[in-house]
């Protein structure tokens, strides 16, 4: 409605994302995953010894532990060959940890960022914005007003320099295990970015922080590594967004995201994934929350060719609650699996899970969630509703919505449906001049619209764009 | 002043062995005029209504569907010689409704999360945009690229298209209170949640949003109160007189046509249309029943 969108406009989306860079970097590590890789990463980012024992013992973790690879209907893994690709690629880039002004980048990947738009946005919408290109974050900068009310956003490796006491308290202990699974254990191993957050008591960070991660090079791996603190009292919400051109070649991204919701503290945490199609998307994300905290989880998941995503709550303290909205678009050759977990341990708490899929040419979505209601956790309640849209029928849906409930004194809620596009739904809006890929399109912005209204309006716009492009494939 | 002329239609389930449905329809609507469609259940008027929008779910097994078009029937837009008799059977339901087609539906589709206001506006600068195609071969390309939504989705796309979102909401506010509607409507989902007598009165709003030349209700008066019944049948004469709508309204009851008076009712049997006369043939068609036509039809026969 104003002409702060306009930029918007003058972007066309797809070329914004399919566009490659010539890689040009100072430091890429062999390939494969060895304790000497890991050795050698460490040493480049000047570790402390305490982290490089951290991820050698995930290293060991990773070894021990097998691929899952029975879960019904999961994304076929095995082509996932960890030992094909290159864990670590530091680009070219003379200040370590960030510039804070775009232009000191090399023109190479400060122009990248400009097609994907995230100065522009900056400028407009956020109160900080990281930007991180193959391992490690090459800009980083936050409005100066919010570094004086002590918020801290800055890059992962920097702040295990910087932060050192908070990071060695937070990072992959009590939230994120590396024993959790096995992705989460190659992922300690050998992260390298990603975004630290630190929002202290009662202060509320009005304006979204943002972090945009890119994968530039063929064959390689990203572990960014993202952790949020945020004190009692405090407001804030992080936008991650990713891409990456497409190549031949496998690529993985790994990431991990800690987010601690203190007493009444609220933080969102909203994602629009656009990976490539040869792209195995496996993360581990999950918050931990307090009395009367709010944790919210908003995902989009367009892109990979596999994702398996379950953003995880664990509701510790009494009257925390939780708010799940995600989206995933599957089509040919993609199986986006997504859901939630939940986990009620204590008394008058409260989750909503609400799940929106599209599958078309033969892709397949699925939706595996669990919710935990622990004994003793009295008067909480929980409201799990999934929705699937198929365009044909050589596209899947599944829905797995575990409950685990050991508390009488609660209320719990479970909705889904399946439906295929309705083709009376089409001729009515065809009657009205639509044509038929307008039509299927306004059918599918109308079914994900509770999830766009939810996500402020650069995001909105985004992601409306990137349905909108995912359905050209299959149309017209 | 446009004419929707049927001649011989013939058609079938499109399916294997799908059933013959109609079976030499003659029909001809001009604009301005109104026409009641009556006939027993299964004599073939939902279908032929159905066929002139280009349901997929019929096969045209034989006749023609044409629309004639004369200068004064898109305002100024002047209709170049070779564009102005259309086979509506070539055309897709999109391209009919550009120029000029439009059904009411008996059931009217719920489509959640997509605003009235979001709908209609896109409807109709979606059928400015391919009529202006259709009519001049004009296949405006650049702003196909543009296609997106730079607003929000409930608004819908600022600039996409020739009627602006202000100017748009002020032609949906003058409209819907001339159907007496309620201006929350705008924000609401189309028809989602609508009781039927809602949706009715939206599909009589829509056509006079989209002003079509011939307007095809099917049952517009079914499941509706007698207040609504009034405020759908001023609506419907609104059409007529207001923007000289032809009217095509296929109706079971005598009772909507003391408020929409039939210029011409056409009586429906075994897939034909069996007996044309003014609107005195409503009023014995209620007196004495479809055997009568039947009796009249066959033994004339």
């Amino acid at each position: 409605m104003s002409s702060d969108q306009d930029h918007l406009k003058e972007t066309d989306t797809e070329a914004r994302f399919e566009f490659k860079k010539e890689q040009k970097a100072a430091f890429v590590a062999e390939k494969g995953l060895t304790e000497e890789t890991i050795r050698v990463i460490s040493e480049d980012k000047d570790e402390p010894e305490w982290m490089l024992e951290r991820r050698l013992r995930a290293l060991k973790q990773y070894q021990k532990m097998p691929m899952p690879t029975d879960w019904p209907g999961q994304p076929d893994l095995s082509k996932v060959n960890v030992d094909e690709i290159v864990p670590y690629i530091r680009p070219d880039v003379e200040v370590r940890g960030g510039v804070d002004d775009w232009r000191d980048l090399p023109d190479d990947i400060k122009d990248t960022f400009d097609k994907l738009g995230i100065p522009e946005a900056e400028k407009n919408a956020l109160s900080g914005v990281g930007a991180q290109y193959e391992s490690e974050v090459v800009y980083q900068n936050m409005q100066e007003r919010w570094e004086e009310k002590g918020v801290v956003f800055m890059n992962m490796d920097q702040a295990v320099q910087e932060h050192e006491d908070i990071v060695k308290e937070y990072f992959m202990t009590k939230c994120v295990p590396p024993s959790d699974n096995k992705f989460a254990a190659l992922h300690g191993a050998i992260w390298s970015g990603g975004s630290f957050v630190y929002v202290p008591e009662d202060v509320t960070v009005e304006m979204p922080v943002q972090a945009y991660f890119r994968m530039n090079s063929e064959g390689m791996g990203q572990f960014e590594h993202t952790l949020i603190v945020a004190e009692k009292g405090s407001e804030v919400h992080y936008i991650e967004g990713c891409s990456a051109p497409k190549y031949s070649a496998f690529n993985l991204h790994s990431g991990g995201v800690e987010v601690f919701v203190g007493e009444d503290a609220h933080v969102q945490y909203s994602t629009v994934q656009n990976w490539s199609k040869n792209t195995y998307n496996l993360n581990t994300k999950r918050a931990i929350v307090e009395k009367g905290g709010r944790m919210e989880w908003i995902s989009g998941s367009m892109g990979s060719k596999a994702t398996m995503l379950y953003p995880a709550s664990i509701l510790k303290g009494r009257g925390a609650s939780d708010n799940h909205i995600t989206i995933a678009f599957a089509g040919e050759g993609q199986n986006i699996d997504t859901g939630a977990k939940v986990y009620h341990n204590a008394p008058e708490t409260k989750s909503t899970i609400e799940s929106k899929s599209i599958s078309k040419d033969g892709g397949r979505t699925n939706y595996r969630g669990l919710v935990h209601i622990a004994n003793g956790a009295k008067n909480s309640s929980t409201a799990v509703e999934c929705d699937a849209l198929m365009f044909d029928n050589e596209s899947t849906s599944d829905t797995m919505p575990y409950m685990e409930i050991n508390e009488s004194t609660v209320d719990v809620a479970h909705e889904a449906t399946v439906g295929k596009i309705g083709d009376e739904d089409i001729f009515y809006l065809q009657s009205r001049g639509l044509d038929d890929d307008d039509a299927k399109q306004m059918i599918v912005s109308g079914f994900i619209e509770p999830i766009t209204e939810e996500l402020p309006i650069e995001y909105a716009v985004e992601l409306n764009r990137l349905v909108e492009l995912e359905m050209e494939g299959s149309l017209g | 002043m446009a004419t929707l002329e049927i001649k011989n239609l013939h058609a079938r389930v499109a399916e294997e062995d799908g059933e013959q449905i109609l079976r030499g329809v003659d029909l001809e609507v001009k604009s301005g005029e109104i026409h009641a469609l009556m006939g027993p259940n299964g004599s073939g008027k939902s279908t032929t209504s159905k066929i002139i929008a280009g349901h997929p779910a019929y096969e045209v097994t034989d006749g023609e569907i044409l629309l004639h078009l004369e200068d004064d029937d898109f305002g100024d837009l002047e209709i170049p010689d070779d564009a102005r008799t259309w086979n509506l059977l070539e055309l897709e339901p999109n391209e009919r409704a550009a120029l000029g087609i439009f059904l009411g539906f008996q059931y009217p589709a719920e489509i959640e999360g997509v605003t009235m206001t979001n709908f209609l506006r896109t409807a109709l600068n979606a059928k400015i945009d391919e009529r202006e195609e259709l009519l001049f071969g004009e296949d405006d390309e650049e702003e196909e690229e543009e296609a997106g939504y730079d607003t929000s989705p409930m608004e819908g796309n600022v600039d996409d298209g020739e009627v602006g979102v202000a100017e748009f909401q002020k032609l949906l506010k003058e409209k819907m209170e001339l159907l007496d509607m309620d201006e929350k409507f705008m924000q609401r989902y189309l028809n989602a949640g609508f009781s039927g007598g809602e949706k009715k009165q939206n599909e009589v709003l829509q056509a006079a949003i989209l002003e079509p030349s011939i307007a095809v209700l099917d049952e517009i008066d079914s499941g509706l109160d007698i207040d609504r019944l009034q405020d759908v049948s001023k609506g419907i004469n609104a059409l007529r007189d207001e923007q000289g709508t032809g009217i095509l309204q296929i109706t079971h009851y005598q009772r909507i046509l003391e408020y929409v008076e039939p210029d011409h009712v056409h009586i429906m049997l075994d897939g034909k249309v069996v007996k044309s006369g003014d609107a005195s043939l409503a009023s014995d068609l209620e007196d004495k029943g479809y055997d009568w036509v039947r009796e009249e039809v066959y033994e004339a026969a």
